[in-house]
């Protein structure tokens, strides 16, 4: 840490530190596109995790936090801009692609607009949305943003602020597509995108040219509703995000919380957490299969994966007492304790699956038809992965090992033994693969586990009202699309000041166009099916 | 023996020529026919769908219909009332004459193809020395139907969904038409009939060989091709084109290309029958007389209808087990191995017949 | 006149004085005999195959997978044939969070839904905007743009509770007059503002 520090000011004598779990610099924006090539190249933080847009009142800006994947040590950036009217900050899109969408994210919330960035359009919301909704003067009246039930207009052209050589800034209008393209919509509502994605795509023929990427269509606004939430109240709405990893999103909120109270969870609790966890992985992962095989035509092997992960939710029901949204985890441990039967069926769910495995392979992974539509379809090179921020399973089928329950271990992951799944291929097929041999694993955790819960508490006894100590927290668990990060700046009160959401899915819908291009429209369902992406995760 | 429903056909020939002069009989045999193939076309179709829906829920771990009627068996009744009833949705922008016409053209497509099928002895609507070759040309009537209903719906996906189905449709259609010329050269006729009675001692897909059921194997996979569906129903891939070249249709002539699509899976896998499994010609074993004597006990419309529904459930079995090709999977498929394969496979039989290798 | 559904006892239902009110709409109305056994026909069969459109947003999106499951198998009932198309649907349940951006879409598919047409409001979200009523970018419940049937709360409601709603769904449309449809008309038209 304190060597980063150093390289940093020796690089950058203007910079200012504050030192904590991960090391945040401050940097003027003038300063910034340098600091960020510094780190870029230098430093090798290859990995931009997240961009946080931020409004303090009189300032606004941005914090960034990087990863190098090397070594896994982390660093954060924070750039602050004082104009409120017009507040410009400089991009980092040429360097991390993954930026592209943060960007223009931070854009929609705050209306801050990013020097060369090449597409400064609203993400989330309407393109004729008046106001910024995460800042705080944001003017909530619903008389000013009614229910509009005409079509927004689409957009072919996009704006864009360049720098140019000698300082200047200028407005630019890009192309998106040109008049002459096909351009066919594919979604918002199309079964194979899995909700409600929209996706403008330009073909030729059966061949795809270019997607250009909708999102929003169910943007719920949960950060901005965490704002006026105690932090058990913000929890419920965890599980309503990625609602295939609800167990592990709701980890998430409570490690970072619990992270800034700096409590001790009881080890009952954080056995049964680590078990629920992997058992939501191994039901988002059935999905995963039910879902992509369907959208490969295989309707059978559907009804094969749900019928398994209904065992799961029996589980899930009897000690949580829901099927979808569990509302278990609590700040300081679980809400209830678990099932007397929970350890007796789960072990044997636990033999029961591996057999069924066999029985999917043998549909559908061995099946010539599926190979080919699978195999060397919809590359990803591991740099390109890194640089899109696409981790989780996805990123693994790439070959890169960015699972954080290794990298930053947490609950009980430095205690068991594990392998992390990393195939090379980069290809539909081996994020398909990646994905089953995890549920084997899983298994082979919860197996570890299950027998040794211990006695005692399940929780620990927490005031209604929880205030956090003023700060910056972040805190990563590996959901089941991913790391899910969750980053909460408090001012001391009961409320978060900001709460933000690094899903695990927007990146993965920023590969989706150079994945896709140049493959048919089969491939992109099947691309788009192997990244088994949740919309309302991504939209939040 | 077989029971000869010519018989009874010639029976009511004979009283209505009796009463009226011939062109009235002629009338009136027309009107009956028609409408005798009609019900049946509508029975068939409404069978089909429920027999479908039930073995695909048993694939899948599923009860399937089961509230409608005893054990679901109304299930389609009542989705033909529906279906009946539901609005026809005027649209804007379209060619509205291709628009209607095209679930005409598909319908009438299989309802021709249908009417030539030898459903029993005796029991055919038109018996003419190039039946086979009239079934194959009414069938490729759909295409232009599924074509037209692609374009003039005026929206993208339908157009994609059109033309693949009719660069499908166009391979394809080269596939059933070798295999089924590989047979008739097998039988040395054209006529339905002939084809059926060449069957009497063995079918073909038992005399024929190799080449038998290597056309027979061709012929299927054709076949599934032919009527859209799974692993081939890339037209109206559901998780791709929404629902293809029909997504625009509502009502009844949704409802057209709905019973089209079922029938033309009983057409397809009524022409195999006749082909390869002998028709309604009972299992013949030379020798065993007594099993030949069980055998045509069993009525022929019987035999036909269980056969083709046999063959239908394999391609239903396709359609639930594989997933779904690639365009250009599709076509390499066609042109690259089956074409040649037929080809070849075509040659053989010719040998076969010249040097009389078969039994 | 009773409106009976297969397996499933008239006093289990709950809200009956709803549906016999409609019946009372529909004795007052007068309908001859003919046509009103025409009507029950066609009823019989409108009720019993009622398609749904492939539609779902979020999370209740995947509790309407699990009802065309295995388990639950909703192909029992007749809802088995989901298209994906609005034209060939017959009623659609709005799975989830519906937001400002979904809104016009939404709208768009109900109109392109084919007459008799219906919507189901499943979940909390749909219903009222649920959890996320305070939020600046979802709609209060799916009721200010569609005229909604049916209601089934909860988050996500359970597969059978979805069953029980399209059951009464299928009551609904049971005691319905479909020759002049006189009982849709009214609410379509305060909602629409047509
Ligand atoms: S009602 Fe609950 S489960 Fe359903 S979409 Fe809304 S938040 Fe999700």
């Amino acid at each position: 840490m304190a060597n980063i520090q150093q390289e940093i000011s020796s690089f950058l004598p203007e910079a200012t530190f504050v030192e904590g779990t991960i090391l945040e610099v401050s940097v003027p924006d003038a300063k910034w596109h340098d600091l960020a090539l510094y780190l870029h190249d230098k430093l090798h933080f290859d990995y931009l995790v997240s961009i946080v847009g931020m409004d303090w009142g009189e300032t606004m800006g941005c914090v960034y936090y990087f990863t190098c994947t090397a070594d896994n040590s982390q660093v954060s950036v924070k750039v602050e801009t004082a104009d409120r009217e017009n507040p410009l900050l400089h991009s980092v899109t040429d360097l991390w692609k993954s930026a592209y969408l943060y960007e223009r994210e931070v854009y929609d919330f705050y209306g801050i607009r990013f020097i060369n960035h090449p597409d400064m359009r609203r993400l989330f919301l309407r393109n004729d949305w008046v106001g910024y909704p995460l800042r705080k003067d944001y003017n909530a009246d619903p008389e000013v943003n009614p229910i509009r039930l005409e079509h927004e207009a689409v957009d072919d052209t996009t704006h864009a602020i360049v720098e140019t050589p000698d300082g200047k800034l200028e407005e630019r209008t890009n192309t998106i597509f040109a008049p002459e393209e096909f351009v066919v919509n594919i979604g918002p509502q199309h079964p194979a995108t899995h909700g409600v994605l929209r996706l403008r795509t330009s073909l030729d023929g059966e061949i795809v040219k270019k997607i250009d990427v909708y999102c929003g269509y169910v943007h719920r606004g949960i950060e901005k509703l965490c704002e006026s939430l105690t932090y058990p109240q913000t929890l419920h709405f965890a599980d309503r995000l990625d609602y295939m990893s609800a167990q592990q999103n709701r980890h998430a909120v409570c490690l970072c919380i619990e992270d800034a109270l700096r409590l001790e969870i009881p080890a009952r609790a954080q056995y049964v957490r680590t078990i629920m966890d992997e058992l939501m992985r191994i039901s988002s992962h059935l999905l995963f299969y039910a879902t992509f095989c369907m959208d490969l035509g295989a309707t059978t092997a559907f009804f094969y994966g749900f019928r398994d992960r209904e065992k799961i939710l029996d589980i899930f029901e009897e000690t949580c007492g829901a099927r979808m949204t569990f509302n278990y985890y609590t700040i300081g441990g679980l809400m209830a304790d678990i099932h007397p039967d929970f350890q007796r069926k789960v072990k044997e769910f636990c033999a029961y699956l591996p057999g069924m495995l066999k029985d999917y392979h043998t549909l559908f992974t061995g099946n010539v038809i599926a190979q080919q539509r699978m195999k060397g379809v919809g590359l990803l090179s591991r740099e390109d992965a890194i640089s899109y921020g696409i981790a989780g399973p996805s990123g693994r089928a790439s070959g890169w090992a960015c699972d954080v329950r290794k990298n930053h271990p947490y609950a009980l992951y430095d205690q068991v033994e594990f392998k992390e799944i990393v195939r090379t291929e980069g290809d539909v097929f081996a994020r398909y693969m990646v994905r089953m041999d995890e549920i084997l694993e899983s298994i082979h955790i919860i197996e570890q586990l299950i027998d040794n819960i211990p006695e005692g508490d399940y929780a620990l006894k927490m005031k209604p009202i929880i205030k956090l100590p003023e700060g910056r927290y972040f805190r990563q668990v590996e959901a089941s699309r991913g790391p899910l990060g969750i980053f909460i700046e408090s001012h001391g009160d009961k409320y978060p000041y900001r709460l933000k959401i690094n899903s695990a899915c927007l990146p993965l819908v920023g590969g989706l166009d150079p994945m896709c291009r140049g493959g048919k429209i089969a491939d992109l369902i099947a691309i788009g099916g192997s990244l088994d992406y949740v919309i309302p995760d991504m939209d939040r | 023996m077989l029971f000869d429903f010519s018989i009874v056909t010639h029976w009511i020939d004979n009283l209505l020529r009796s009463v009226m002069p011939g062109w009235g009989a002629l009338l009136v045999e027309f009107v009956l026919v028609g409408v005798a193939l009609l019900l049946l076309y509508a029975v068939l179709a409404l069978f089909y769908i429920y027999f479908e829906r039930k073995v695909c829920a048993f694939f899948q771990c599923r009860l399937g219909p089961n509230r409608v009627g005893p054990y679901g068996i109304f299930q389609s009744v009542a989705d033909m009332f529906k279906i009946l009833i539901k609005e026809l949705i005027s649209l804007n922008h379209i060619d509205k004459f291709l628009f209607n016409l095209a679930p005409y053209l598909v319908i009438v497509a299989s309802m021709l193809a249908f009417g030539c099928l030898p459903f029993g002895k005796g029991l055919q609507v038109i018996d003419f020395n190039i039946g086979v070759f009239f079934l194959i040309a009414v069938s490729s009537i759909g295409v232009l139907g599924i074509l037209l209903a692609g374009w003039s719906s005026h929206n993208k996906f339908t157009l994609i969904g059109a033309i693949r189905s009719g660069a499908q449709m166009v391979s394809y259609e080269l596939s059933i038409g070798l295999s089924v010329l590989t047979m008739v050269v097998f039988a040395g006729t054209m006529s339905i009939t002939g084809i059926v009675e060449a069957q009497n001692n063995g079918w073909f897909i038992f005399t024929g060989h190799i080449p038998a059921i290597v056309a027979f194997l061709i012929y299927l996979v054709a076949g599934t091709a032919e009527t859209n569906r799974g692993p081939f129903d890339l037209p109206e891939a559901e998780s791709e084109l929404t629902a293809g070249y029909h997504t625009e249709y509502s009502g009844i002539h949704f409802g057209f290309f709905y019973l089209a699509e079922y029938l033309n899976l009983f057409i397809v896998s009524g022409v195999a029958s006749l082909l390869f499994l002998g028709g309604w010609m009972p299992l013949h074993i030379p020798g065993w007389e007594g099993f030949n004597y069980v055998m045509d006990c069993i009525p022929s419309v019987l035999w036909f209808f269980g056969k083709a529904i046999v063959i239908s459930f394999i391609i239903i079995w396709f359609k639930w087990s594989f997933p779904r090709l690639r365009i250009d999977q599709l076509l390499r498929l066609e042109w690259k191995y089956l074409l040649p394969l037929n080809l070849i496979n075509l040659f053989v039989m010719v040998l076969i017949v010249i040097y009389g290798l078969h039994f | 006149m009773e409106v009976k559904i297969k397996s499933m006892k008239y006093e289990d239902f709950k809200d009956n004085e709803y549906i016999e009110q409609l019946i009372n709409e529909l004795k007052a109305s007068h309908t001859n005999v003919v046509v009103g056994c025409l009507d029950e026909v066609i009823n019989w069969g409108r009720s019993n195959s009622l398609w749904p459109l492939t539609f779902a947003t979020s999370c209740c999106g995947i509790e309407f997978m699990s009802l065309g499951a295995a388990r639950y198998d909703m192909a029992r009932f007749g809802f088995e044939v989901a298209r994906a198309s609005p034209r060939q649907a017959d009623f659609v349940m709005v799975a989830g969070t519906i937001v400002h951006r979904m809104a016009p879409v939404l709208r768009r598919l109900y109109d392109q839904l084919a007459e008799p047409k219906y919507v189901v409001a499943v979940g909390g979200c749909a219903v009222s905007g649920g959890p996320f009523k305070k939020s600046y970018h979802v709609l209060k419940g799916v009721d200010e743009i569609l005229p909604v049937d049916v209601y089934i709360p909860g988050c996500p409601p359970r597969p059978e509770a979805m069953f029980y709603g399209l059951m009464q769904l299928q009551r609904k449309v049971k005691v319905e007059k479909f020759f002049g449809g006189v009982n849709r008309q009214e609410k379509r038209e305060k909602v629409l503002g047509k």
